[in-house]
């Protein structure tokens, strides 16, 4: 049912800017696959080159053995493609939409009505409002339907919980989780590292560049060096004050606590430093704890950070 | 006296849009120079009540105070003393960099000199000198939300409105950015700001979360988690909101 994805030195520059830097990837039939990183990374324009709608400069991508190029009408047919921004008709109504994308695809809602049940009985009591008109959540949801209405075999999902809520996120990765048993191909992209750890494997993209490919465990257990939290009564300059200690590296907030990278060989000797550091500097109430790094912490200690953007 | 240290009261704000109500009798104030953060499900009513607040669009019902100025008699003082960015909205992208300080500098009032003064005060403050006469179009999206604040806050405002302003910003940025806002709060300036990131929820010193136009939580992070029982801000959010 489901289908593999291939991805050979793939670049694309838009006049100055390089979006993609000879990315190469390789993504198994059935997989849920993310791609992980923020604006700029490169992650719609690899979409925009999968699903046939820009050329790459160099570089050949397939599906299901298919060329994204040359085979470029039989890749569409079997791809559900959900854009980052809602490009679906705001002057029709969610049935005339699903109905629309259904008859370009030679299909209807009623024959296909069992794939998109789940999410469309949630939009249905509405199916005769415009599109325009939806809530944020709905049109999500409603593209999702429209995504899906021809049974596609790869599902491509670029940002579709940006600017989503906490409990919305959580719902949608549910219902990804739920199409992934039904044996379809998911490429999802997404700015919020958190939601790496709901997939199989995850690429961590920046700049036009994969930073790392793996499973999320790998990469977290990969990481380098050993991870502290740290809490003190003083919040708000701690990290500073941990900046100023000479074997505490990567020193970065993380809610309420503070994450400090140890390469030290003793982590007693380490933890002595920085409590006797944060003393010094009046911070109370100091707990300093091992921690697991997490997709976020990994994400940091591989950014160039000359091009943070 | 207590009253002078505030800088937003609100008290029983309600907003119809024909017979839906988007914000259902708020009740909440704002100390001055405080880091608050407004949370809440996508359409739980904080968009409307944040226009309701920076004066571009009038209460229903109920009062609201916004620098020592009531929203509904005199909006105009309201938005003079008020700085505004979101992801949406910021700034000018086929104007350069230190054309967008000049134009935003110029509705707020602000003289040449100062103008002057202030641009290069921000351009030197966030390392990009060197930027000052590229478009924004050609610059990164981090970047952008940091000089987006920067010309928010150019007028010194009391208070600044953050709407979701670290919204597919990378991990190192979107903390650079909280280090902008502690620098503004320290100075006095009272930060409202919005987000979808529940670990940048516990960076705010109170947090108020909305469902379905109502107030259902406020308070500390650490009171928040304590009151609901659980770890993390993430937790207190699906509780309420789910």
């Amino acid at each position: 049912m489901s289908v593999p994805v291939n991805i050979q030195n793939i670049s694309k520059s838009y006049e100055k800017v390089e979006a993609l830097k000879a990315v190469s990837l390789n993504i198994k039939a059935g997989e849920l696959f993310g791609f992980i990183g923020p604006d700029g990374a490169g992650k719609t324009s690899l979409f925009r080159i999968l699903t046939g709608l820009i050329l790459p400069d160099s570089g050949t991508a397939s599906v299901a053995e298919m060329d994204v190029l040359k085979d470029f009408k039989k890749v569409r047919n079997i791809t559900g493609y959900m854009p980052g921004r809602f490009s679906l008709y705001y002057d029709l109504t969610v049935a005339e939409n699903l109905n629309f994308y259904a008859s370009i695809f030679k299909t209807s809602l009623k024959e296909n009505y069992d794939l998109i049940k789940d999410i469309y009985v949630q939009i249905e009591p509405f199916s005769n409002r415009k599109a325009g008109d939806l809530s944020g959540g709905m049109k999500q949801k409603l593209a999702l339907s429209c995504a899906l209405i021809h049974r596609p075999k790869l599902l491509i999902l670029d940002e579709p919980t940006t600017g989503v809520d906490a409990v919305s996120r959580k719902e949608f990765w549910e219902l990804l989780d739920k199409m992934q048993q039904g044996g379809i191909t998911i490429l999802v992209s997404t700015p919020y590292m958190d939601e790496a750890s709901l997939c199989n494997r995850v690429a961590l993209m920046q700049s036009g560049n994969v930073l790392s490919v793996d499973t999320p465990s790998n990469i977290t257990a990969r990481y380098k060096g050993q991870l502290f939290a740290v809490k003190t009564n003083k919040m708000h300059n701690l990290v500073t004050a941990l900046e100023q200690v000479p074997a505490a590296t990567q020193v970065y907030r993380f809610g309420d606590e503070v994450h400090v990278t140890s390469f030290h060989e003793n982590d007693t000797v380490f933890v002595g430093l920085l409590s006797d550091a944060l003393k010094e500097k009046g911070h109370l109430d100091i707990q300093i704890n091992k921690k697991q790094a997490v997709i976020e912490d990994c994400f940091l200690a591989l950014m160039d950070k000359n091009q943070a953007i | 006296m207590n009253e002078s240290k505030q800088i937003i009261v609100v008290n029983d704000l309600v907003k119809m849009f024909g017979h839906f109500t988007a914000n259902d009798k708020l009740n909440f104030s704002v100390k001055k120079g405080e880091i608050f953060g407004f949370l809440g499900a996508n359409g739980a009513g904080k968009t409307t009540a944040i226009k309701i607040l920076s004066g571009l669009s009038k209460p229903t019902s109920g009062k609201a105070i916004v620098a020592g100025f009531d929203v509904k008699k005199h909006p105009n003082k309201v938005k003079k003393n008020i700085g505004y960015m979101s992801q949406r909205f910021s700034l000018y992208d086929d104007m350069t960099v230190k054309e967008n300080f000049r134009f935003y500098g110029g509705i707020y009032g602000l003289n040449r000199k100062e103008i002057r003064e202030k641009t290069a005060h921000f351009l030197k403050k966030l390392d990009m000198e060197d930027y000052g006469n590229m478009l924004l179009k050609n610059i990164p999206l981090g970047w952008k939300q940091k000089l987006a604040f920067s010309v928010a806050i150019l007028h010194n405002p009391k208070i600044v409105f953050l709407d979701e302003p670290t919204g597919g910003v990378d991990p190192l940025t979107r903390r650079q950015f909280w280090e902008l806002i502690y620098e503004s709060s320290a100075q006095g300036t009272t930060v409202f700001v919005t987000t979808h990131y529940m670990d940048e929820a516990e960076y705010c010193e109170r947090v108020s979360i909305m469902s379905e136009g109502r107030i259902e939580a406020i308070g500390t992070p650490a009171e928040l988690k304590e009151k609901f029982d659980v770890k993390t801000m993430d937790e207190v959010f699906i509780k309420i909101a789910r």
